[in-house]
C-alpha cells in the first residue's frame, strides 16, 4: 500500500469540502427514490442543493485565499488516484451552477406542480440532483475519464429533465432524442480524444497529463487527441454550428429546466473545454495548431450575430431566449479564442454572468407560462401590466443580457472588448458591440410585447405566485448586484484566468 | 405461452439455479472474475426469464415495481454510505481502511465486499427497472393478432 | 505503405471501420431505433480501440498469483483501460435504454418513429403555430 497515503487520519470536514460538493447532492438523490414521499421530495432537494451551494462558496473563498486544494478519493496518491482538484476556475464555475440550481428550486415547486404529471415529480427531483451532481463532479474533479463518466451522468439526466415536458408539448420527446443523439456523439468523441491522450502519455491525471505534453512537446497523437476533445465538448457546450440540439431542447423542456440548464448546463462544458484547452494542452501548443484563430474566433462572431439575428425573429419567448443562449455562448468562446489572460478572464465572468442572466430570464418566462399557459409572444400581451413585478424583473435581466452599464452583463462584455483592443483586433471589439444592439432588438421585442400591447383581461392583476417572484427577483438582483460589486467576480475570474494559463499550480492547501 | 409446459417447468427448475449461481457470482468475486455487476444482471436474469414464461403480472407479484425501483436508489446509497463511513473516522472518501484501521487488508475486504454489494442490488434493479418499462407498456399488437 | 505498417495498425483501422459504420447508420438512417443501433456500433468501436490499446505486447492477463510471488519477469498487460471500458459500458447501456425509452414515448406521441414522417408531424403543428401567433425565423416551430 505504499501509494496510499495512511499517515494523514483524522481529515476534518473542512479537508471533505470538494468531496462533499459532489457527494452532497448525489446521495440525496437516492434518498428521495427510496422515501419515496412527493410532499418531501422538493425539501430534500433544496437542502442538498443549498448544503451544495454552501461548500461552493466555503471552496471559492478557501481557493482564492490560500489556492488549489487537491482531494484524494480512497486515499490513493495521484496520477494513480482519482483526484479532485479545485482551483479560481473550477470554484467559481462550481458556486455557479450550485447557486443557479439553489435558487431555482424554490421557483421549481409550483412550476413543476403545474407542468409535470403528478406521478413524475418525485422522480423529476431525484434527477434534478442527479444532474446537479453530475455537473459538479464534471467541474471539480482533475481526472479526464471521470470527466467522461459525470458529463454522462449530468447528460443522461438531463435527457430526462427535457423530455418531462412533454406534458406540455409532445415535441419535448423529439427533442431529448435528438439532444441524446447528438450528446452522446459529442461525448464517445470526448472519450476517443482522452484515449489518444492516455495512449499518448500514459496517464489519467489532468495534472500529469500537461506534465507530460509540456515534458515531451505534442505529437500527431495529441493532435489528434485535441481535435476530438475540442469536437466532442463543443458538442455540448452548442460551439455555433454544433448547436442543433439547443433551441428545441430548451423551448419544449420544462420551463424550470431550461432555466437550470440554461444557466449551467453549457457552462459546466465551457469549462471543461477551457481546462483541457488551457491546462493539458498549454497555449504554446494551441499557438502551434493555430486551431482558435482559424475557427473558434470565426465561428465565435458567426454564432454572436446569427443566433442574435435569428432570436430577432422568433415569437415564443423561450426560443428566442435560447438562440440569445447561442450568441452569447459566441462571446464567451471570442474570449477564449484571444488566448490572453484578458480574454479569458472576460470568458470567466462572462460565463458567471450569464449564467445568472439566462437562470433570471428562463424564470420569467417560466412565471409568464404559468399564467398564460405559453410562451408566444402573442399569448404574452400585455402581461407586463397584469403582472407587473414579473414583468420588471424580466427587464432588468434583459438590460443584463443586452450589456447596459450597471447590471452584470455589462462588466463581462467591457472586458470582452477591452481583451479585443488590447489585442489590436479593432473590427472585433466593434462586432461586440454591434451584436449587443441587436440584443437590443430582441430584448425590446419582448418589453413591447409585454408593456405596450393591451392585455386580454384588462386591469386586473395576475401576479405570479410569491414562490416564483422571490428566486425570480434574487436573480434579477443578482445581475445588478454583480454590475456594481465587481470585486468577488472579477477578481475570481482574473485568478481564474490566471490559474488556466499558468496551468495547475502547486499544491498549497492539503487534503486527502 | 401457458401450453409451453416445457419451458414453463424448465424456466420453474432454471430460475432457482439463475439466482444462485448470481450470488456465487457476487460473492466469489473477490477470488475469481465475478462482481456485482454481473451477479446484478444474472441475477435480474432469473426474473426477466420468470416474466417472459410467466407473464408480467406473475414476475411482479414476486417482486413488484415499487421495491424495483427502491433497490435501484437503495444500492447507490450502500455504496456511497460505504464511503461515507470513512468520512466520519477520518479518512478520505472510499478509503477502506477506515473499516478495521488496525487491520487495512479486512478493512478493504469488508469495503469492497460493502461496495460490490451495493452495485449488486443497483444492478439487479435497473436491469429488472428496464424489463417492467418496456414490457409494461401496452403493446400496440396484441398477442392474438400475430 | 507497406504490410507491415497495414497489419502492425490493424486495431486503428477496425476502429475506424467500425466507427464509421456507427456513424454512418446515425447520419443515414431514418428510423429511430437504427440510430440507437448506429449510436451502439460507434460507441462499441471506441470500447475496442480502448482495449486493444491496453494489449502489451506478450504481456499476460494482470491477476496476480494467489501466493503473491510475482516474478518480476512477467509482463502484465495494462488492465485500466479494461477497467474504463466497463464503466463506458454502462454508461453506453444506460444511453441505450433511455433512448429506446424515448423511442417508445415518441411511437405512442406521434404514431411513428420514422424520422421523415415525424419532421411532416412537426411540421404542421408548426405551420399551425404560425398561423396562429405569426411567422418566425429558424427552426421548426
Amino acid at each position: 500500500m505504499s501509494v496510499q497515503d495512511t499517515q494523514q487520519a483524522a481529515m476534518t470536514l473542512a479537508d471533505h469540502l470538494p468531496l462533499l460538493q459532489v457527494l452532497v447532492p448525489f446521495m440525496a438523490a437516492p434518498l428521495i427514490v427510496v422515501i419515496g414521499a412527493r410532499r418531501l421530495a422538493w425539501g430534500i432537494a433544496f437542502a442538498a442543493s443549498l448544503a451544495s451551494a454552501g461548500i461552493a462558496l466555503a471552496i471559492l473563498l478557501q481557493v482564492l485565499d490560500s489556492g488549489m486544494i487537491s482531494y484524494h478519493i480512497g486515499g490513493w496518491v495521484p496520477p494513480l488516484g482519482i483526484e479532485y482538484r479545485i482551483d479560481a476556475a473550477n470554484a467559481i464555475v462550481l458556486l455557479l451552477i450550485a447557486s443557479v440550481s439553489t435558487v431555482v428550486l424554490p421557483f421549481a415547486a409550483r412550476s413543476v406542480a403545474a407542468e409535470i404529471a403528478r406521478k413524475h415529480q418525485t422522480l423529476f427531483y431525484a434527477m434534478w440532483l442527479l444532474c446537479l451532481a453530475g455537473l459538479l463532479g464534471m467541474v471539480a474533479t482533475g481526472d479526464a475519464f471521470n470527466v467522461f463518466v459525470f458529463l454522462e451522468v449530468s447528460s443522461l439526466s438531463t435527457y430526462v429533465l427535457v423530455s418531462m415536458g412533454a406534458r406540455r408539448d409532445k415535441r419535448a420527446l423529439t427533442a431529448a432524442y435528438d439532444y441524446l443523439i447528438m450528446g452522446t456523439i459529442g461525448a464517445t468523441f470526448f472519450v476517443i480524444g482522452i484515449g489518444f491522450l492516455y495512449a499518448a502519455t500514459g496517464t489519467l491525471n489532468m495534472a500529469d497529463m500537461a506534465a507530460i505534453i509540456r515534458e515531451n512537446g505534442a505529437d500527431r497523437t495529441i493532435q489528434t487527441a485535441f481535435a476530438f476533445i475540442v469536437v466532442g465538448m463543443g458538442l455540448k457546450v452548442a460551439v455555433y454550428p454544433l448547436h442543433l440540439w439547443l433551441p428545441n431542447a430548451y423551448t419544449y423542456a420544462p420551463s424550470v429546466v431550461s432555466a437550470f440548464l440554461g444557466g449551467t448546463a453549457t457552462k459546466a462544458a465551457i469549462y471543461v473545454l477551457m481546462r483541457f484547452m488551457f491546462t493539458v494542452f498549454r497555449p504554446e501548443f494551441l499557438f502551434e495548431v493555430r486551431a482558435l484563430d482559424l475557427i473558434m474566433v470565426p465561428l465565435a462572431l458567426v454564432a454572436m450575430f446569427a443566433g442574435s439575428i435569428i432570436a430577432i425573429f422568433q415569437r415564443d419567448m423561450k426560443r428566442m431566449l435560447a438562440y440569445s443562449s447561442i450568441a452569447q455562448i459566441g462571446y464567451i468562446l471570442l474570449g477564449i479564442g484571444f488566448l490572453t489572460e484578458t480574454g479569458l478572464s472576460a470568458a470567466v465572468i462572462h460565463l458567471f454572468n450569464h449564467g445568472i442572466t439566462k437562470a433570471a430570464l428562463f424564470m420569467g418566462a417560466g412565471a409568464l407560462i404559468f399564467r398564460s399557459g405559453s410562451s408566444f409572444y402573442r399569448s404574452l400581451e400585455g402581461l407586463g401590466r397584469t403582472m407587473p413585478f414579473t414583468g420588471f424583473a424580466i427587464v432588468i435581466a434583459g438590460l443584463s443580457l443586452i450589456g447596459v452599464p450597471g447590471t452584470a452583463g455589462f462588466i463581462s462584455k467591457w472586458l470582452l472588448v477591452q481583451a479585443a483592443i488590447e489585442k489590436g483586433w479593432w473590427p472585433i471589439a466593434l462586432a461586440v458591440v454591434a451584436s449587443s444592439l441587436l440584443a437590443v432588438i430582441y430584448v425590446w421585442r419582448v418589453v413591447e410585447v409585454l408593456y405596450m400591447k393591451e392585455p386580454k383581461s384588462a386591469g386586473t392583476r395576475d401576479e405570479a405566485p410569491v414562490s416564483m417572484l422571490v428566486p425570480l427577483w434574487i436573480a434579477a438582483a443578482a445581475t445588478v448586484y454583480f454590475g456594481f460589486a465587481t470585486e468577488l467576480t472579477l477578481g475570481a475570474a482574473q485568478s481564474a484566468a490566471d490559474s488556466l494559463m499558468s496551468g495547475f499550480s502547486p499544491v498549497h492547501a492539503g487534503g486527502g | 405461452m401457458r401450453h409451453h409446459l416445457i419451458l414453463r417447468v424448465i424456466t420453474k427448475l432454471l430460475a432457482g439455479a439463475i439466482m444462485l449461481f448470481a450470488f456465487y457470482v457476487q460473492f466469489h468475486g473477490d477470488y475469481s472474475p465475478g462482481g456485482g455487476f454481473q451477479a446484478g444482471v444474472i441475477l435480474a436474469v432469473a426474473f426477466v426469464l420468470y416474466g417472459l414464461v410467466f407473464g408480467l403480472p406473475a414476475v411482479q407479484a414476486v417482486l413488484p415495481p415499487w421495491v424495483v425501483h427502491k433497490m435501484m436508489a437503495l444500492g447507490v446509497l450502500v455504496y456511497a454510505g460505504t464511503g461515507v463511513i470513512s468520512l466520519f473516522t477520518g479518512y478520505a472518501f472510499l478509503d477502506y481502511t477506515a473499516l478495521n484501521p488496525a487491520h487495512p487488508e479486512h478493512g478493504q475486504e469488508l469495503g469492497i465486499l460493502w461496495v460490490e454489494g451495493g452495485v449488486g442490488i443497483t444492478v439487479t434493479g435497473v436491469m429488472v427497472a428496464i424489463y417492467y418499462a418496456f414490457a409494461g407498456r401496452p403493446p400496440r399488437i396484441s398477442d392474438e393478432e400475430w | 505503405m507497406d504490410w507491415a505498417y497495414l497489419l502492425g495498425h490493424l486495431n486503428y483501422w477496425l476502429f475506424i471501420v467500425m466507427m464509421m459504420t456507427g456513424l454512418y447508420i446515425v447520419i443515414a438512417r431514418g428510423n429511430l431505433v437504427k440510430k440507437i443501433v448506429g449510436l451502439n456500433i460507434f460507441q462499441t468501436a471506441v470500447f475496442m480501440f480502448y482495449i486493444s490499446i491496453g494489449k502489451v505486447t506478450g504481456g499476460t492477463a494482470p491477476i496476480f498469483p494467489t501466493d503473491m510471488k510475482i516474478d518480476p519477469e512477467t509482463v502484465y498487460t495494462n488492465p485500466l483501460p479494461h477497467v474504463l471500458i466497463l464503466t463506458a459500458i454502462v454508461v453506453g447501456i444506460a444511453t441505450t435504454s433511455l433512448g429506446l425509452a424515448l423511442v417508445v414515448r415518441i411511437r405512442e406521441s406521434y404514431d411513428t418513429i420514422e424520422e421523415d414522417d415525424i419532421l411532416d408531424i412537426e411540421t404542421r403543428i408548426a405551420r399551425e403555430e404560425n398561423r396562429e401567433y405569426g411567422d418566425a425565423m429558424g427552426g421548426r416551430a
